[in-house]
């Protein structure tokens, strides 16, 4: 291209600045088409982060299935026979491994999330890109993983021979996209917050520990209930248990691939419940996304 | 004939400001301890004091600036990585920047998946990367070794293919750090000529550099910046006379104003002035390379208006980063000039050892007829490049051993 010709092009073109306005929607979908536009940027640095990850190793991705195949066993041995928590839970091996898929994607994702712009840190210091997509390669990478371990739980399904009911598989995509709406949330708060005091990885690690034990993985819902009953506490505590995101996911999940579970198993409503969660996630995404957007600009300073 | 079209503004600075809050608590903790005496802890820097400039297509700019000057913010600013407080900053065409090179680089990688990912970094699509790919490889000079990890490339090879890959990225506006010294002295000339035909075509390169050499052999145009703010624009060699005002601690401006004031004042009315600086070889040739120990003659052309009883010149030898390093003068020597006509003259002096170390040199040099009074100097008349210095590094050359180690 000649030297005139590129002038001719330039002239016509607008001036934009990359300073995000402050506020509007319009400006908030500016971030979000140009997140689009990288999309093959996101799916390379997705890629680049799972390429590394177990490069070098004899088993490669191997890994990703020997992890929690490991808690599997280990929760299956300690807590389903020697604790006796599988005594009220059929077909306890599926049970706790759908929990565990589920519950992988939600810690994955966040974990990875939360480091991931500090370990981007030379490109995002170096260079103009849309910061969320940090997070979200993160994120894309924990979805990776996720599939990962959902064939072999299918696998474990389709083996064993236990199909659950046919309508439950309805649940599977409402409870894949609820975790995805609040982790791509929680993921670009934490991201950005990392940046700014750096414990909040730290921080991060501890509660995802807790919200597994807080959520009814490797025991049933229905012993939270009675738990509850038998101390005599306020039902609004197994509301508070039941609603929060993870609990109505993994409850949803349940309903997709154990076959064990009966309507007692489920709290009431659990269709409309996970569509409130959902609402809430899509705006609580949008509110975060929004607190993004006003911390990014200092990010590149303050790493 | 093509009507020629004006060349667009293509960035546009306007007031800007930009402030960094330095804080010494980093976690949790420090700022626990720390809080409630807050403000012991932050400390407010002003990197960027109300900036305004406009750069057109086509042009290359050179920023200059000391250390702190706001150089480097400016530019991080125009590429979109800082955001400033106050102002804006807009651009439009394609940018891609140069600053620090294999930013986006990952060691466990291959340098073919590395060109991949770093093209998508600075905005090629996978199509684009495609097409342009051997050309990447070629240019770079990696060959065979481009599907081994990255990790174990030399820097050399490193930087090379970093270069490589966004020079290829079709850029409208390239921001280039401190980063054109790379690589081998070929590569560097292949940089070099990249630039030169980014020139041609149109581009527009914003260049941050401390080599005064660099900016005076590349730059149209430059912006000074001093304490966050624009202290001189335009010209090049007055942006590199204001620089050095401001590494020698004097008022800005203060030898533009000589120079210009020499300048206004005709050849006519000026006895003597410089015209021309060169560097030869003892048996007269012209050279601009020269190794450690070589003997080099430094030949200053003098033009006389009237005929002069007496006369004096003095030189003096900078480096890139306007140091200078080496200087002598005709009274120090106690040498005394020959009376002279109206006309055209020169003079040599002859360094019998030239002991620099490896890197470019600018030769500055200065007439009058009784020293120090009425000088007409030459800023940078004459370059010469020092080869070798595989032994040291650094400004002088010096014959270094290693005694054997006492065990």
């Amino acid at each position: 291209m000649s030297a005139q010709e590129r002038f001719e092009r330039l002239a016509t073109l607008p001036m934009r600045s990359f300073t995000p306005e402050r506020r509007g929607v319009t400006s908030m979908w500016k971030q979000v088409s140009e997140v689009i536009d990288h999309r093959q940027l996101l799916w390379l640095l997705t890629r680049r982060d799972l390429q590394v990850r177990y490069r070098g190793s004899v088993l490669g991705f191997l890994w990703t299935l020997i992890k929690p195949l490991i808690l599997l066993a280990t929760y299956y041995v300690i807590l389903g026979q020697v604790l006796g928590a599988a005594r009220g839970i059929e077909n306890f091996g599926i049970y706790v491994f759908s929990g565990l898929t589920i519950y992988m994607l939600f810690s994955e994702s966040l974990g990875a999330a939360a480091g991931s712009i500090v370990g981007n840190g030379g490109l995002v210091k170096k260079i103009y890109l849309p910061r969320e997509i940090f997070p979200l390669a993160a994120i894309g990478g924990a979805i990776f993983m996720f599939s990962m371990q959902l064939l072999v739980l299918v696998g474990a399904v389709v083996i064993g021979g236990e199909w659950p009911p046919a309508q439950g598989l309805l649940y599977f995509f409402p409870s894949v996209l609820l975790i995805l709406v609040y982790v791509t949330g929680i993921g670009l708060l934490l991201s950005a917050l990392n940046v700014y005091l750096r414990d909040v990885q730290y921080i991060t690690e501890i509660l995802l520990t807790l919200m597994m034990w807080g959520s009814p993985i490797v025991y049933s819902w229905q012993m939270v209930r009675g738990v509850l009953d038998r101390f005599q506490l306020p039902a609004w505590l197994l509301e508070v248990y039941t609603n929060n995101p993870l609990t109505l996911a993994v409850l949803g999940f349940h309903r997709s691939l154990w076959s064990g579970g009966t309507e007692a198993d489920y709290p009431t409503d659990l269709a409309l419940r996970m569509g409130i969660a959902g609402v809430i996630g899509v705006i609580f995404l949008l509110c975060a996304h929004w607190a993004f957007q006003r911390m990014q600009s200092n990010l590149a300073q303050e790493l | 004939m093509t009507p020629t079209v004006e060349p667009p503004e293509v960035v546009r600075v306007e007031d800007v400001h930009k402030t960094f809050v330095v804080r010494k608590d980093n976690s949790l903790k420090d700022r626990a301890v720390a809080f409630g005496r807050h403000r012991q802890h932050r400390q407010n820097f002003t990197a960027i004091n109300g900036v305004s400039l406009s750069i057109y297509a086509g042009t290359t700019v050179g920023l200059l600036g000391a250390n702190g000057s706001g150089k480097s913010t400016l530019l991080k600013m125009i590429g979109g990585i800082l955001s400033p407080d106050d102002g804006t900053v807009t651009t439009r065409g394609r940018l891609a920047a140069l600053l620090e090179l294999g930013a986006g680089f990952h060691p466990e990688l291959s340098g073919r998946e590395n060109v991949y990912l770093n093209a998508a970094i600075l905005g090629l699509s996978r199509a684009e990367t495609d097409e342009r790919y051997d050309e990447i490889v070629r240019f770079s000079g990696i060959g065979e070794f481009i599907d081994n990890e990255v990790k174990f490339y030399s820097s050399g090879m490193y930087m090379r293919l970093a270069f490589a890959v966004a020079v290829h990225t079709d850029p409208d506006i390239l921001l280039v750090d401190e980063v054109l010294a790379v690589g081998d002295e070929a590569f560097q000339r292949k940089c070099m000529d990249k630039i030169r035909s980014f020139q041609r075509e149109g581009r527009t390169i914003i260049l941050v550099s401390h080599s005064a050499g660099q900016i005076a052999e590349l730059c149209d145009t430059t912006f000074v910046l001093h304490n966050g703010e624009v202290v001189h624009e335009g010209d090049v060699r007055e942006g590199l006379a204001v620089m050095r005002d401001i590494m020698e601690g004097r008022r800005i401006g203060e030898s533009v104003e000589e120079e210009r004031a020499q300048r206004s004042q005709s050849a006519a009315e000026r006895a003597l002035t410089v015209t021309r600086i060169e560097t030869l070889t003892t048996d007269g040739r012209t050279s601009a390379a020269f190794f450690p120990g070589e003997p080099m003659i430094l030949r200053i052309h003098v033009r006389a208006s009237a005929p002069l009883a007496e006369w004096t010149t003095g030189f003096s030898i900078d480096n890139s980063t306007g140091q200078m390093v080496l200087a002598s003068n005709t009274d120090r020597l106690d040498a005394v000039l020959p009376p002279i006509e109206p006309g055209e003259h020169f003079m040599d002096y002859r360094i019998d050892a030239l002991h620099l170390g490896p890197g470019e040199f600018f030769i500055n040099a200065n007439t009058s007829p009784t020293i120090d009074v009425d000088t007409h100097v030459l800023w940078q008349g004459a370059r010469f490049r020092m080869k070798g210095g595989e032994g040291n590094l650094g400004v002088v050359d010096a014959q270094i051993g290693v005694a054997a180690p006492r065990v």
